[in-house]
């Protein structure tokens, strides 16, 4: 089975074609870096993916499922711009609810494993609202992983990022594909997420502009693609 | 809506409210215990039939457009529901007319006319919820849902004042009872030219949105490039 | 941060995966929602507030001895908690815009309609305590027996108040990304409960004052609870669409 099955999306704010004609096939256990400028598509695209919104003509099929159907959400993973924490919320709160949400066996137990994994045990009762902005990551992340998603779609995930976080993104990123997990992600990184992709698809102006495996020409010039495809980054 | 057609049909409406005002002053008798104003019916009445007409063309507009997401039924929904709140607004002060002269006060919370105003209410909570937001896609959804909503609403607005009214009686805006046969027939005929009339701004209001959403369309390209 | 490369190496395939249920899942959401309101306690504070001030401009404008004013008390309690209920209503889905939180709540496994649910049920019992302080400070502005038909009183005050919460909440959640959401909601949300209103007003006022409802009354019963019905499940089929782009 494909971890994605795009076949002719077109999205429209209005008449404007925000995705034109996207169709690609994504297999399971690999890593997609989407790439593209500002304004070409990546957060529609990803958008449609996590099921937030529905395209306007063609057929998305993720995990075999229509994004929106609920066993899929189920096998998915998110994570967007906004880290999606509720500030008033502890930090145990906050994975709890989401760990309902998914329906896990032991939901607070799950919780507290996964702020184990994350380094965030001790201020499990603390308020999302104290937490500085490397543990708000951390505490994001966790969320994403909570429930062992088959899939995960991440928005820019290196935005703002130290090196040492970044590092530590990859690498669970590089394990969650190791254990046959499929990851797509959006971002402007070229290097960070080429060292990690095995895929690659390009959106320039709504199209796809270029879709296919990563090759080490990508890696030690990642301006190639663009140049050779697209606009300057 | 072509453009021969929207002056075919002002033409046509032209032509029959001449006639039908020919009629109403100089051929009908004045009617006995209202006065000379009772003709103000003529108008009163077509235009209420015309605005519901507007708003249940709406709903069927909407909910098309959330079955289909086809922009155009959009664009259909508010063409229909302005020209129908410009026809209740018809209603509503032509009424008070009435029962200024009849009644002496401007309001009566007449039954009908109560329930016209929650109407043009309801739709001019539609009108505002479309202007506050830009995006085409997202404001045809949003307006579709509120449009559904105001639609189920209207019959139980009309049933529940109604009612409130039966408890509570005052004055009613006209008789109610029976009219004598040689006044429906002017009453129909004057339907006629208000519904091409009707027809003939819900034209232009479509064209305007058609060309409004090429022009945002070209925008976004512009800006794309 | 630990990488998570103890986890076992094999592929995740096929977990038997529970979904949560219509109820778990709009329990979960109410819960969430209600803990978040107490904690925070933003709009209740803001709505008993709103509500005591409203009673008291109105003692002002009308005389809370006389007579006639008793006979207004029905309408005067539905205009608190409407007002007073739009503060609520108002957060419902707008505490979900900060750190994009509502597109989780959308991409995760729980369904628009039960999402929806939970936020009303969450909505329903903050606006009913809003209104029960405010049944008491107007039973001491107006001197008014409503203890008498207590019952009958908070019966009708649950039914009210769930036909604006159910409008309340669905356009809450259609209005959530648009500027000027305060002043929309609540133009859009009174007119369409009107009949709701109407309902509630004509049969709040005798019970407020401990007078029994007479047997004409009960078609406003009924209307309550048609209304109820209608909305509620307009409301559920319409969640999705309200909520999906």
């Amino acid at each position: 089975m494909n971890a994605l099955e795009l076949d002719q999306v077109w999205k429209f704010y209005g008449d404007f074609p925000a995705l034109r004609q996207i169709s690609f096939e994504l297999p399971e256990g690999v890593c997609l870096a989407l790439l593209g400028r500002n304004g070409a598509g990546k957060t529609t695209l990803l958008r449609i993916l996590s099921g937030l919104m529905r395209p306007g003509r063609g057929s998305v099929r993720v995990l075999g499922a229509d994004p929106r159907d609920t066993m899929a959400r189920a096998r998915i993973g998110v994570l967007g711009h906004g880290l999606a924490l509720y500030d008033e919320l502890s930090a145990l709160e906050n994975l709890t609810l989401f760990a309902r949400l998914y329906a896990l066996k032991d939901p607070r137990g799950a919780a507290g494993q996964w702020l184990e994994r994350v380094g965030l045990a001790a201020s499990a009762s603390s308020l999302v609202r104290e937490f500085s902005r490397g543990m708000r990551q951390r505490l994001a992340v966790a969320r994403a992983f909570l429930h062992e998603p088959e899939l995960l779609l991440l928005d820019e995930p290196f935005t703002a990022l130290d090196d040492r976080a970044v590092t530590t993104l990859q690498d669970l990123l590089r394990d969650a594909v190791r254990q046959g997990r499929t990851v797509v992600l959006s971002t402007h990184q070229l290097r960070e997420a080429l060292e990690l992709a095995t895929h690659v698809a390009l959106l320039v102006r709504g199209r796809l502009a270029y879709y296919g495996t990563r090759t080490n020409e990508m890696l030690e010039d990642p301006a190639w693609l663009y140049r050779r495809y697209g606009e300057a980054a | 809506m072509r453009e021969k057609t929207l002056i075919a049909f002002c033409t046509v409406a032209a032509i029959l409210l001449a006639y039908n005002l020919y009629v109403m002053l100089l051929v009908l008798p004045d009617e006995v215990s209202q006065g000379p104003i009772f003709r103000i019916i003529f108008f009163h009445v077509p235009s209420a039939w015309t605005a519901f007409l507007g708003f249940l063309a709406a709903a069927v507009a909407s909910v098309l457009y959330l079955v289909r997401k086809d922009l155009r039924y959009d664009a259909f929904a508010v063409a229909v529901t302005e020209v129908g709140l410009a026809f209740a607004a018809v209603t509503l002060v032509t009424g008070m007319i009435w029962a200024r002269i009849i009644w002496g006060i401007w309001w009566t919370w007449d039954p009908r006319l109560t329930s016209m105003l929650v109407c043009w209410l309801l739709y001019a909570g539609y009108l505002m919820l479309r202007h506050a937001v830009e995006e085409p896609t997202q404001r045809a959804r949003i307006a579709a849902v509120f449009s559904i909503f105001a639609s189920v609403d209207v019959p139980i607005v009309f049933f529940s004042i109604r009612w409130w009214r039966t408890q509570h009686p005052q004055p009613v805006v006209w008789g109610g009872g029976s009219m004598d046969p040689a006044y429906w027939n002017t009453l129909f005929l004057n339907w006629i030219p208000l519904l091409l009339l009707g027809a003939a701004m819900a034209g232009i209001r479509l064209r305007q949105e058609r060309r409004q959403r090429e022009l945002e369309a070209l925008r976004r390209m512009a800006h794309a490039l | 941060m630990k990488a998570a490369g103890t986890q076992a190496e094999t592929a995740p395939r096929t977990t038997a995966r529970a979904q949560p249920g219509f109820l778990g899942g709009a329990v979960a959401i109410a819960a969430k929602d209600l803990r978040s309101e107490l904690r925070t306690k933003e709009a209740l504070n803001a709505s008993l507030a709103f509500s005591v001030v409203i009673l008291l401009l109105f003692s002002f404008a009308f005389d809370p001895t006389a007579e006639e004013t008793r006979a207004l008390a029905g309408g005067l309690l539905w205009l608190v908690f409407a007002f007073a209920g739009a503060l609520i209503l108002n957060r419902s889905f707008a505490r979900e815009l900060p750190n994009d939180c509502l597109d989780a709540l959308i991409a995760a496994p729980i369904s628009a309609p039960a999402l929806y649910l939970g936020k009303a049920v969450a909505n329903w019992l903050l606006l009913m305590a809003v209104e029960l302080v405010s049944l008491v400070v107007f039973g001491i502005f107006y001197n008014a027996p409503w203890t008498r038909r207590f019952w009958p009183l908070v019966g009708v005050i649950a039914l009210g108040t769930w036909a604006l919460t159910v409008v309340g909440t669905l356009f809450s959640a259609l209005t959530v990304n648009l500027r000027l959401r305060e002043l929309m909601l609540p133009l859009l949300v009174y007119p369409v409960l009107i009949p709701a209103l109407l309902a509630a007003v004509q049969l709040s006022g005798p019970l407020a004052l401990g007078e029994p409802l007479a047997s004409d009354m009960m078609v406003w019963l009924r209307l309550l609870a048609g209304v109820d019905l209608i909305f509620t499940a307009l409301a559920l089929t319409l969640a999705e669409t309200a909520l999906v782009g």
